[in-house]
């Protein structure tokens, strides 16, 4: 069984004209709801001796555990590791980030240097571990931009007058018609060079995604029994919008930002790979890997490393954006 | 028919005049502006007057709407402009770069296609449960995978381990092998979706029923039939796909030192230099406009379905 999500590609916005299916089941790794109506059932019965009971939870407990694919666990695990990298760097390495010993330069792995060390002597371990935060944040930032402008342009869209949502749809269009990686750096050479100015810049090159997203989700709404009554019972519409339209729109959100989480990772390391990410001797991951090619024909470790880091947190949330469209329960 | 050629052909030009639009309009709000850049260096020794005069001399000081028309009827003639880090009109350097650029790309999509004809092939006729459900997760892993790290993965293990393609010296055809491949593998992996997904809708159809029934093999009816029908949706990505591969070569390029299309867009954001940037902005949307045209004037012909369809609701199809 591998652990690779098969996520749908036209949820990125790679088929022109799509939007994500929003046919959401309920999150397969709600689970402890589940469990505790099993518990509170038994416990109500006064004929059931305890230990069966606390027998039943237990054989609950492992089945609600069972019922999360393998993958999504090991999808969470990696995304829970990488976030404590990030929160707290010191707990996983004695060494430190930016300093070396020079008589240790370009060791191979070994029982010391888990990953080796680099041409400074410095352990990359350490270096994956503290450019964690910097990957990370970035990639929020990102997100948030993105989500933030592209859900504010794509509600406007689908509840305005039919000319304002025609005049913001192609704008949408002509964002999409150039690739995410030239808007990213037309974003750049505007802005500058830097962790924040490439997370915002690849945060403005996700907008288009969010914003058919959003009108999507408020074009199907729009017109449903409920929210027709609650504009009936005098609902004001951004009353509205917010009770009744936002939570239902809420997995298919997290679905795509979860998705937008792992490209923005991708993104931010391909700037920072071409260096207009963090500069040196910041840890970002893929300025880790630019670093490490000037080594490629003697030490292998300095680019691999990073790199399987980042295709693990790549794939860890397209399979967790893949089990929020109600996918993939394998 | 014509009333919607007109309409597809004006929405394309319309969305390639936006994006030109825009990104002036963001290039133009550069605050080191180009011209600074090269000529403030304390070694040129230019006074503050020289600077004033060459800025007249680009025409930088003049209104932004004059700007503007110069720069869009230059576009119209095929005049990008004039790079000022390189000193040279930037349709020369886009001259220079594209040949490299288009056969990188073109045989990366090739290798792509017959990659992802291989993947979705083997799927859809292996009898294997285990290998089909780890052909599927292919291309969620193809997507998942820096292309910069493959290829530099793929030099470190190709050239420096397996010694089996020179760094320094190779023959112009074996130095392509690697950055086609590294390009390939993004490429193919929504190619590889799309058509799996495709064949497995067509496979159910009662025609291929059919085609079984009167004794075809399985082969037989994936080639002859079933792959003619799963090509449209594949198709629909022409455009994305086109994106891809610009910005798939600027890494790509990046990585293996090819003076192409992609490391003239690295370069140009290095150096701030700005009309280079807007013209490579302007020819990707420019490509991605025309790839989604062919695939919108090709897809009825291999579909008559469609075309019926199209001339009765007289609606375009989605842009």
């Amino acid at each position: 069984m591998s652990t690779v999500p098969t996520q749908d590609l036209s949820a990125r916005g790679w088929l022109p004209g799509q939007t994500p299916n929003n046919s959401f089941s309920a999150l397969d790794f709600a689970v402890p709801s589940d469990f505790s109506a099993y518990g509170a059932a038994a416990a109500v019965d006064p004929a059931v001796p305890l230990a069966s009971v606390l027998h039943r939870q237990g054989r609950a407990l492992w089945s609600a555990a069972r019922r999360v694919p393998s993958g999504l666990a090991l999808a969470w695990g990696v995304i829970g590791l990488v976030a404590a990298w990030a929160a707290a760097p010191g707990l996983f390495t004695g060494y430190s980030a930016v300093s070396g010993e020079a008589a240790e330069a370009r060791l191979p792995p070994s029982a010391a240097h888990w990953l080796g060390t680099d041409e400074l002597g410095r352990d990359l371990l350490a270096r994956i571990i503290y450019g964690a935060s910097e990957s990370l944040t970035g990639a929020f930032v990102a997100v948030a931009v993105g989500l933030v402008l592209g859900t504010l342009t794509g509600l406007i869209a689908g509840s305005s007058r039919r000319w304002v949502d025609d005049l913001l749809m192609r704008a949408v269009d002509v964002l999409l018609s150039v690739p995410a990686l030239l808007v990213s750096l037309s974003i750049i050479i505007l802005l500058g060079f830097g962790t924040t100015n490439a997370a915002i810049a690849v945060g403005v090159a996700s907008v288009a995604n969010f914003a058919r997203l959003a009108r999507a989700e408020v074009v199907r709404v729009r017109y449903t029994d409920y929210v027709e009554a609650a504009f009936g019972s005098g609902g004001r519409f951004a009353a509205v919008l917010w009770r009744h339209v936002l939570p239902n729109s809420l997995t298919a959100v997290l679905a795509v930002s979860a998705l937008q989480f792992g490209t923005a990772i991708l993104a931010i390391s391909t700037l920072g790979f071409l260096g207009y990410g963090a500069p040196p001797p910041t840890p970002e991951w893929g300025l880790l890997i630019a670093e490490g090619r000037n080594y490629i024909a003697t030490a292998w470790w300095l680019t691999t490393f990073p790199g399987l880091v980042v295709v693990a947190v790549v794939i860890a949330a397209n399979r967790i954006s893949a089990s929020l469209r109600g996918e993939g329960t394998r | 028919m014509i009333r919607f050629l007109l309409r597809r052909f004006g929405q394309a030009f319309v969305v390639l005049w936006a994006a030109f639009t825009a990104t002036f309009l963001l290039l133009q709000a550069l605050p080191g502006d180009a011209i600074l850049i090269k000529f403030q260096s304390p070694e040129l020794g230019l006074s503050p007057e020289q600077i004033a005069e060459l800025r007249t001399l680009y025409g930088a000081d003049s209104p932004l709407w004059q700007q503007y028309g110069a720069t869009l009827s230059g576009f119209l003639q095929g005049n990008f402009g004039y790079s000022l880090h390189r000193g040279v009109p930037v349709a020369d350097s886009l001259g220079q770069a594209l040949p490299v650029t288009a056969g990188l790309t073109v045989l990366s999509v090739i290798a792509a296609v017959a990659l992802a004809l291989l993947l979705a092939a083997v799927s859809a006729l292996t009898p294997l449960r285990w290998l089909r459900s780890a052909l599927l997760s292919v291309p969620s892993l193809f997507i998942s995978i820096p292309v910069f790290w493959l290829g530099i993965a793929l030099i470190q293990i190709f050239s420096f381990r397996l010694k089996l393609i020179p760094v320094i010296g190779a023959g112009p055809w074996e130095s392509l092998i690697l950055p086609v491949a590294t390009l390939a593998v993004p490429i193919s992996a929504p190619l590889a979706q799309v058509l799996i997904r495709s064949l497995d809708a067509v496979q159910t159809q009662p025609f291929v029923a059919v085609a079984r029934a009167k004794g075809a093999s399985r082969r037989w009816v994936l080639w002859r039939h079933v792959l003619r029908n799963a090509v449209p949706p594949v198709l629909a990505l022409g455009g994305v796909l086109f994106g891809e591969l610009l910005a798939g070569a600027v890494v790509t390029e990046t990585v293996f030192g090819l003076n192409g299309l992609g490391r003239l867009t690295e370069q140009a954001v290095n150096f701030q230099d700005a009309a280079v940037l807007q013209a490579v902005v302007v020819l990707a949307a420019a490509g991605f406009v025309t790839v989604n045209l062919l695939v919108d004037l090709i897809t009825p012909l291999l579909d008559p379905r469609l075309a019926l369809h199209r001339s009765s609701l007289s609606a375009g199809g989605p842009a």
